[in-house]
């Protein structure tokens, strides 16, 4: 049987929906027999491969670097799955969206600092005007809440969708979980 | 012509079932175990029929009925689940979630929330409707309690516990339709407020984490609910 392909992409969250996905502990060698781990902030490759089976996206879409990589997983991923709060709601990462971008600009890099008070001109990606959710921008197939979602959740909704089930979301995780 | 304690029949999810003739829908079916869900509702405070979660079907009529502020009437036809019934009430959810500014995972009240419990129970797992992040405050001007209208669902519990039974009625709603929104007394600061008892009755009954105890943190706020009805049964028996 050929492995299933399993991506996991960070866009704008704090990690820590990937600190439970390794806090599956010793169930990820029971995953690794399925699936090989193709893409990932935790594996070397550089490049998101063309045909990925199983993408997990952590983090909302913040700036136009999340806007333009989300967009091009989703053109290569057949499942794709929000992970996370930030993904599903764009949770604490949309705080800022009741302020606008400039407030928001001004308060990190000028009012907030001593040393050299001036906005980024590179290297920083421009904030996009609102925080949005992943399914604001592109098809969600499978949206898995929770603050993280524990590992738990994260293992059994894997596990369906590996077996072609569809996970029963709600009896998993919630929102802020 | 029916009198307020006759007996009437009548059919909930094809259930035959009895009740008074001056009950509701969701009184009868809750004593018969049927479940119907509720944000609004609370026991012990008069129903409102704002939040229409508990909307039902009564055959016969293409309209849905607010299961909490429609009384029975003899041979009754409901229905209390349906595919329509289920998306109307996860619309409901969704759009409650997109309103204001619901953030789960930093709320005093989260895993002690309603709102939270109800989109479980739908099954809501993500929300379809843009969120609207309007620009709202903190009332933090009481000493011992907070308001975050950023968490408000505009259920009224917490108007109708302080007028009812409390019988300050220092909360109200000022605004009209999307501009609405709680106030203490004539939109004061509640800290400022001359008629509020502290008795911290609102905070309890407060579905969310809109109205919170200061110094608790993310998750911590567990709401006590058990006085109300204990309060109402005293009164009731004293008179």
């Amino acid at each position: 049987m050929t492995k299933l392909k399993l991506a996991t992409v960070w866009l704008d969250g704090c990690s820590g929906c990937h600190m439970s996905f390794l806090d599956i502990d010793e169930r990820l060698l029971e995953l690794v027999e399925k699936v090989d781990i193709v893409y990932s902030p935790l594996v070397d490759f550089k490049a998101f491969p063309d045909a990925v089976d199983i993408t997990l996206v952590e983090g909302a879409v913040s700036n136009q670097d999340d806007l333009e990589k989300i967009k091009k997983v989703r053109a290569h991923t057949r499942l794709l799955v929000a992970l996370g709060d930030c993904a599903v709601t764009a949770n604490v990462p949309s705080m800022r969206n009741p302020f606008g971008v400039d407030q928001v600009v001004k308060r990190a890099y000028e009012e907030n600092v001593t040393l050299q008070p001036q906005l980024p001109t590179q290297a920083v990606p421009p904030l996009l005007k609102r925080v949005r959710p992943v399914h604001d921008i592109v098809t969600v197939d499978v949206h898995l809440p929770g603050c993280p979602p524990s590992a738990d959740a994260i293992f059994a909704a894997l596990v369906a969708l590996v077996e072609g089930r569809t996970p029963d979301v709600a009896a998993l995780t919630r929102f802020g979980a | 012509m029916t009198t307020p304690s006759q007996v009437l029949t009548l059919k909930i999810d094809g259930q035959d079932v009895t009740g008074r003739a001056d009950e509701t829908i969701l009184q009868v079916a809750r004593e018969n175990g049927i479940h119907i869900p509720t944000l609004c509702f609370l026991d012990s405070l008069s129903p409102l029929g704002a939040c229409r979660l508990c909307l039902v079907e009564i055959k016969g009529s293409p309209r849905l009925f607010a299961a909490c502020v429609t009384y029975i009437a003899e041979g009754m036809e409901v229905l209390t689940k349906s595919d329509r019934l289920n998306k109307y009430r996860r619309m409901i959810v969704e759009l409650l979630f997109a309103e204001r500014n619901h953030i789960c995972s930093i709320c005093v009240a989260n895993g002690h929330c309603d709102l939270q419990d109800l989109a479980r129970e739908m099954g809501v797992t993500y929300v379809d409707f843009p969120y609207r992040y309007p620009r709202l405050g903190v009332d933090a001007s009481h000493e011992r309690f907070g308001l975050d209208h950023n968490r408000c669902v505009l259920c009224m519990r917490c108007v109708r516990v302080c007028g009812e039974v409390e019988g300050a009625h220092t909360w109200d709603v000022a605004g009209r339709g999307i501009e609405a929104h709680v106030s203490a007394d004539l939109d004061f600061p509640w800290g400022d407020s001359d008629t509020c008892t502290s008795c911290g009755k609102c905070v309890q009954v407060c579905p969310t984490g809109a109205l919170f105890k200061k110094g608790v943190a993310a998750a911590e706020m567990v709401k006590h609910r058990s006085f109300l009805v204990r309060l109402t049964a005293m009164r009731e028996e004293a008179e």
